[in-house]
Order: structure tokens, then C-alpha cells, then sequence
């Protein structure tokens, strides 16, 4: 393997990691805050696909500006993660919150089933596709290869914005300094007056969003079909517990490690291409069982 | 003693008299297995909804033998278990005359014995592995399109009448049964009527793959000639459009043995000169049919149903129903304008041959269908906004069917460079 290639593999890994870490850390949230592993998270990442790929495609067909795609997928996201994320968690997910792991696991599974039926009734089964984000951006060209700048560069530098962003926003922010406390401790949150309820319904509704956007990115590098949901939530429950379950910034670290497997793998040994996240997560664990970055707690999924 | 004799007499008589003369049921019962959730649905709703019409249509006109038809349809994306439980109430419980199963061929490879023990009527419509009728001696099973062996190999023919010189080949297949038999297929021939084509990459990604950026870099980097891919529905249209924007197109040319399925999808992501298979005679434009006021009535009131220009299993499953009615009509006049058993379909259905939308096909005597194999490329026209087809091939079915009682993985190693001419061949242009 020549540095060109591995050069290659190194590009092509973090592209990838990009769209695993917006899925990842909006899970890693809302189980840091809430406790809950939500297996519906998927479904927020493939509605935020649908609607940004049927909304962008009819708008675009009206004769809109085509630069209106960046700004649709950030509404896009908002707009699933509130309207559908906000009633999810007020109406059903805080009901549950004293019942035990393995409830909340199989409520929130059945709410992903609800979801996959309604993408099913309001989009169809065809796969959508709608490139005008992408497209915009044009091509750039390393080493011979030509990729699109949208993977290259914008799909990374929104990953790491999101990071910043979040980071900064739980440090600076009163908001996030609230929900830091609940992650925390949440019982002592609670006891010097802080809004534990308002607290849960936010963050599950960024955690969501996050999971939209995500979706609303991918749409303009893939197919958005049936069942996309499903595979993004195995991947992202690999790259969460790898890192350890509340842990962002470890989040981030994993989805790196996990795409730039992925893609070396490609390049030396392409049959180990699907193995290479559970053969990361499973070396991991079997050393530091709590995760990358986790602690220790009494509490365990 | 006496009495005894008198009876079973009389019972036998009775028996011998009812297997000639059926009677005519209140309808013509069909079960049909089609993949109505997850990403197969691609398949399976344009399917069942062309299959709802062409019933409709029949019943207009008098059904089979004046008897009405009714279809009921299960969705394979239950999975094996369940659709095997309702392949089975079907039957026993409901009645069913006849079940086409099924898109999957997991799916027809589980079915295939069931059907034997149920005793039904069993229409293989859409699945291709070639195994089922090389490796079983079925009775009630039958397949109404080719398999997978004419379909890979009359992709290798066109691919070597249209590009005799390529040197590289890369192949991008999903990773799943398909995927690898295609390629074992595909390659295997590959190997005897080009041998100095050298394979540069074998890629396998993951079913339902939603990036295949790193595959698209290594393909950059090794510049094949051709690159095949047998993939299908969102799979194939994220890796077409992916290799098109990042220029992979221009340099190589892709060879999508079931791309057909996805022209409408791909839009302008996949541009002229690049060739497309439909899994046997199945185009909107069918060459032969396009004059045809049916064939064109039918595909204008497919698309104003669905929206969708109908694709090729909308034509499998108008083949299975004119194998159906075909194999009804010819037991009635065989039995003497009677309504035939079972059996007497089934002996009707051996030797059969019936056109659904495309053109004839022929049931041989291992209950495998003969069907010629259109492929063609690419061609950007005005009024579409999507790829057509140009320069097409329609190959001969049978000399490209591996012959009764022979291993496909077995006569592919008998086949020479001189094969490549041998296969007789009707080519056709687009045409306004």
C-alpha cells in the first residue's frame, strides 16, 4: 500500500465518519440525559432523509434557488426533530422513564416499527434522490481521484461545527449547563429546582434533530430507501458503545476510528468491510467494558 | 360380499367420473408472494399493482375458461418463516388453485418442496437462481422467465459484440446470494470466452449499502475498462449516481444487468453509453411491442396508475399469468371443454408456451422457461428525462439456457470464443 492509497483510505474514512458521528452523538445525548437507548433514533435519521429529499425535489422543481438546500436541510432537521421528536418524548418516553431498561428499549423499538409504517404510507417504497446540495458544491481532485467537494470538505467541517457547537453550548450556555447538571446527577438537579422535565423534552429534541440532520445530509449522497433507518441505528449503537454510552467527544473519536477501518479496509481487504465496526467495538469492549471513554456506573444497559 | 364389491365399485366409478369432469368453480384462486416492505419492494409494488390490472383486464374478458380470477398477495418482507406459514394457509385454509412465488429465491428455494407436499400449482414468477430445477425434480413447480445463468451470460455477450477489446474488469455486486452467484456466473464465462480479461477488483459491499465513496476511490485509482455490477433497487442508484458525480463514469463503462429496473430512478445521473439488462425481453420500449395499441395502452395506464414507467417485474408477472391462463385453456380443450383437475394443469403447463407483455416464452421439459434476453445502451433522448436504451441485442433464449439435465457451473466450462458468434441475435436502434 503506497502513501497515495493510503492517503485515499484516510479522505475517503472521514467523510464517512462525518454522517456516523451527527447519527451517533444525537444518540449519545439523549441516552446521556434521559437514560434511555433510544432504538427509534434511526427512524429521526431516515424521516430527516425523506423530507429534506421530497421537499428539496419539489421546490427545486418549482425553479427555487438551488442554494436553498443548505438552509432546507438545517429546517428539515429542526422541523422532524420538534414535530415528531417533541410529542415522542412528552407524550409516551415521559411515562416511562421509571419503568425498567428493557420497557423503555421495547416502547421506543415499537416506536421505530410506527415510524417505518408511516415513511411507508407518506413516501412509498421508491427510492429518493435528490443531489442539488451536493451538485452545487461541485468536484475536487486529490491525487488523481476526483471526489465531491460536499463529502470532502462540507460533510467533515459540519461534523466538527457540530461538535464545537454542542460542546461549547453544554459548557457556555444556561441551557446546556442545565442539562450538563441532569446528565450528571440527576437527582440532585432536580432537588435544587431545575426542570428536569423541560430539561428531557430539549434534549431529546436536539438529540433528534441531530439524528434529521444527519438524514438531511445523507440524502444528497444516497439513495433514500426503506429501511435506512435500521442499518444507521445498528452502526450508530456499535459507535456509542464503543465510546462509551453520554460520551460526545468519544463519539466523535470512535466514528473516526470506525470509518477510517472501514475504509482501509476497502483498500487492503475489502471482505472485512462490514466487520470492521463490530471487530473495533468488540476489541474494545472486551478491554474497557465500560467503553472508550466511559466511566464506571452502577447502572448499566 | 357381493354388496362389498357393488360399493367400491360404485365408489371407483364415482371417483373415475369426478377426475374428468370437475366442476366449474366460482373462481380461479391465485396466491402471489411479492416483496410489499423493505428495499425488494421495488419489485414487488409495481408488481402486484400491474398484476391487479392485467387480472382486472382478464376477468373483463371473460377470465380463464369464463371463471373469473382472484388474487391474494403476501408480502415476503415478513420473512421465510411467516411467508411459509401463509404459503400453507393459502392452500389448505383458502383454497388456492395456483400461488406464483416469489421474488426472492431464498424464498422459491424454501418453496419449491413445500409446494411438492402441498400439491399446488407453483409459479416460480421473478426468482433467478438456476439451481431450483438443476438441482431438484420438481412436479408442481415451474419458473415462466430465464434464470440466472442466460441472464449473466447474455450480458457477456452483449458486452463482448459491443466492447471486444476491453482488458480490465472491476465488479461491484451486493453482498448477499445474487451478489456472489452473478459474479461466480458472470466470471466463470468471462474465463472461457475472453480468457486474457483480467479481473482488477471484486468488490462486495454490504446489502443496502448507503456509500460506496471508498469503492468509487479504488475504482478511480485502477481505471478498469468495464465494471460490473448486478445490484438493484437503492443500492444500485446510490452507486450509479455516486460513481456519476465523481466522474467515474467517464472512464469507465458500467455494465448493470439489471439496470433497466432503475433507469426511470437514475434521471440524468446515468449518461449515454453505458450497458443495461433488464432480466430478459423487458422494456417500456419494447422494440418488437412499441407499435403493439395493447402493449402501448398498457404501459400508458400502468404509469398513470403508478406514476412509474413499468419495469421488469411488471413483465415476469404478465408472463406467470399468461402461463396461467395459457396452461387453464389448453387442459379445458384437452378434457374435452370440461374444467380440468389440478393435475391435468399441470400437465398442461409442460411444453407450454404463452406471451405475457414481452415476447414467447417456452416451458422446457425441467419446467424452466426459455426467454430471449434484451440488453441495450444507454442513450440520452430528447422528451425523457431519464436513459433510454439504443443499439439493442435480443438474444436467443435457448442457446444461452444451460440444456436439461446439465449443471450450469458444469456446461459454462464447455463453452469456447465460438459461442460468442453462435448465439442468434436480433438487434434493434432507438427510434422516435
Amino acid at each position: 500500500m503506497n502513501v497515495q492509497l493510503f492517503a485515499l483510505a484516510i479522505v475517503d474514512g472521514v467523510s464517512y465518519a462525518a454522517l456516523v458521528f451527527l447519527v451517533a452523538v444525537g444518540l449519545t445525548l439523549i441516552f446521556g440525559v434521559l437514560r434511555v437507548l433510544n432504538v427509534a433514533h434511526g427512524s429521526f435519521y431516515a424521516i430527516g432523509a425523506y423530507t429534506t429529499a421530497s421537499v428539496g425535489g419539489a421546490i427545486f422543481a418549482a425553479g427555487f434557488s438551488p442554494w436553498l438546500a443548505f438552509p432546507l436541510m438545517i429546517v428539515a432537521a429542526v422541523l422532524v426533530g420538534t414535530l415528531i421528536g417533541g410529542p415522542i418524548e412528552k407524550f409516551l418516553l415521559s411515562r416511562i422513564y421509571h419503568l425498567e431498561d428493557v420497557l423503555q428499549i421495547l416502547v421506543t423499538f415499537a416506536v421505530f416499527l410506527i415510524l417505518e409504517d408511516f415513511q411507508r404510507l407518506v413516501w412509498g417504497v421508491q427510492p429518493l434522490f435528490e443531489a442539488t446540495a451536493l451538485n452545487q458544491l461541485g468536484t475536487v481532485t486529490v491525487f488523481g481521484i476526483t471526489y465531491t467537494a460536499y463529502q470532502l470538505i462540507f460533510l467533515p467541517v459540519v461534523a466538527v461545527l457540530v461538535l464545537v457547537g454542542l460542546r461549547l453550548g453544554l459548557r457556555r450556555t444556561l441551557t446546556g449547563r442545565l442539562i450538563t447538571a441532569v446528565t450528571e446527577d440527576r437527582e440532585a438537579a432536580i432537588t435544587i429546582g431545575i426542570d428536569a422535565e423541560k430539561v428531557y423534552l430539549i434534549t431529546f429534541i436536539v438529540g433528534a434533530s441531530l439524528a434529521a440532520l444527519g438524514g438531511a445530509l445523507a440524502s444528497a449522497t444516497t439513495s433514500v430507501v426503506p429501511g435506512m433507518g435500521a442499518d444507521m441505528i445498528v452502526l450508530s449503537f456499535a459507535v456509542v458503545a464503543t465510546a462509551g454510552l453520554g460520551q460526545i467527544e468519544g463519539a466523535a473519536i470512535t466514528a473516526l476510528m470506525i470509518g477510517l477501518g472501514r475504509s482501509f479496509a476497502v483498500y487492503v481487504w475489502p471482505e472485512m468491510q462490514v466487520l470492521v465496526p463490530y471487530l473495533i467495538m468488540f476489541g474494545v469492549l472486551l478491554v474497557r467494558p465500560q467503553g472508550l471513554f466511559g466511566g464506571i456506573e452502577a447502572r448499566k444497559i | 360380499m357381493l354388496k362389498t364389491i357393488l360399493n367400491t365399485t360404485t365408489a371407483l366409478a364415482f371417483l373415475t367420473t369426478a377426475a374428468f369432469a370437475e366442476e366449474t368453480p366460482a373462481e380461479v384462486k391465485i396466491g402471489i408472494t411479492a416483496f410489499l416492505s423493505g428495499p425488494a419492494s421495488v419489485f414487488g409494488e409495481p408488481a402486484k399493482a400491474a398484476a391487479e390490472m392485467i387480472i382486472a383486464d382478464m376477468n373483463a374478458n371473460g377470465g380463464i375458461g369464463g371463471v373469473p380470477v382472484s388474487a391474494t398477495f403476501i408480502d415476503e418482507g415478513a420473512g421465510g418463516e411467516a411467508l411459509l406459514s401463509e404459503y400453507r394457509r393459502l392452500v389448505e385454509s383458502e383454497g388456492v388453485d395456483a400461488m406464483f412465488a416469489s421474488i426472492s429465491s431464498g424464498n422459491c428455494t424454501k418453496i419449491g418442496p413445500l409446494a411438492e407436499d402441498l400439491k399446488v400449482l407453483n409459479i416460480m414468477w421473478d426468482c433467478g437462481t438456476q439451481t431450483i430445477f438443476e438441482e431438484n425434480d420438481f412436479r408442481y413447480s415451474f419458473r415462466t422467465q430465464a434464470n440466472a445463468t442466460p441472464e449473466m451470460l447474455s450480458t457477456l455477450l452483449y458486452l463482448l459484440r459491443t466492447k471486444p477489446d476491453f482488458k480490465t474488469i472491476a465488479v461491484v455486486n451486493q453482498d448477499y446470494a445474487w451478489g456472489r452467484d452473478s459474479w461466480a456466473i458472470f466470471s466463470a464465462a468471462l474465463q472461457q470466452l475472453k480468457p486474457d480479461a483480467q479481473v482488477v477488483a471484486e468488490f462486495f459491499p454490504k446489502f443496502g449499502s448507503p456509500d460506496f465513496s471508498t469503492e468509487i476511490s479504488r475504482l478511480q485509482a485502477l481505471r478498469p475498462d468495464v465494471i460490473l455490477s448486478t445490484s438493484w433497487g437503492g443500492d444500485l442508484d446510490t452507486f450509479v449516481r455516486q460513481a456519476s458525480q465523481r466522474g467515474l463514469t467517464n472512464t469507465s463503462t458500467l455494465v448493470l444487468p439489471l439496470g433497466e429496473s432503475s433507469l426511470e430512478r437514475l434521471g440524468d445521473a446515468l449518461p449515454a453509453g453505458h450497458i443495461v439488462g433488464a432480466r430478459g425481453d423487458h422494456y417500456f420500449l419494447h422494440p418488437e411491442k412499441i407499435n403493439d395499441p395493447a402493449f402501448v395502452a398498457f404501459v400508458d395506464a400502468f404509469t398513470e396508475k403508478t406514476g412509474d414507467v413499468p419495469t421488469y417485474p411488471v413483465f415476469h408477472v404478465s408472463q406467470a399469468l399468461a402461463a396461467l391462463k395459457g396452461a387453464y385453456e389448453k387442459a379445458i380443450a384437452d378434457n374435452g371443454g370440461e374444467w380440468p383437475s389440478d393435475e391435468q394443469v399441470i400437465d398442461a403447463l409442460e411444453g407450454l408456451t404463452f406471451a405475457g407483455l414481452g415476447r414467447e416464452v417456452t416451458i422446457r421439459e425441467d419446467h424452466q422457461g426459455v426467454e430471449d434476453q434484451l440488453l441495450g445502451t444507454t442513450i440520452r433522448v430528447d422528451g425523457y428525462d431519464f436513459a433510454l436504451l439504443d443499439n439493442m441485442m435480443m438474444f436467443d433464449g435457448e442457446p444461452i439456457t444451460t440444456p436439461v439435465d446439465q449443471v450450469s457451473s458444469e456446461w459454462l466450462q464447455t463453452l469456447t470464443p465460438a459461442f460468442i458468434d453462435s448465439v442468434p441475435v436480433d438487434t434493434f436502434q432507438h427510434n422516435n
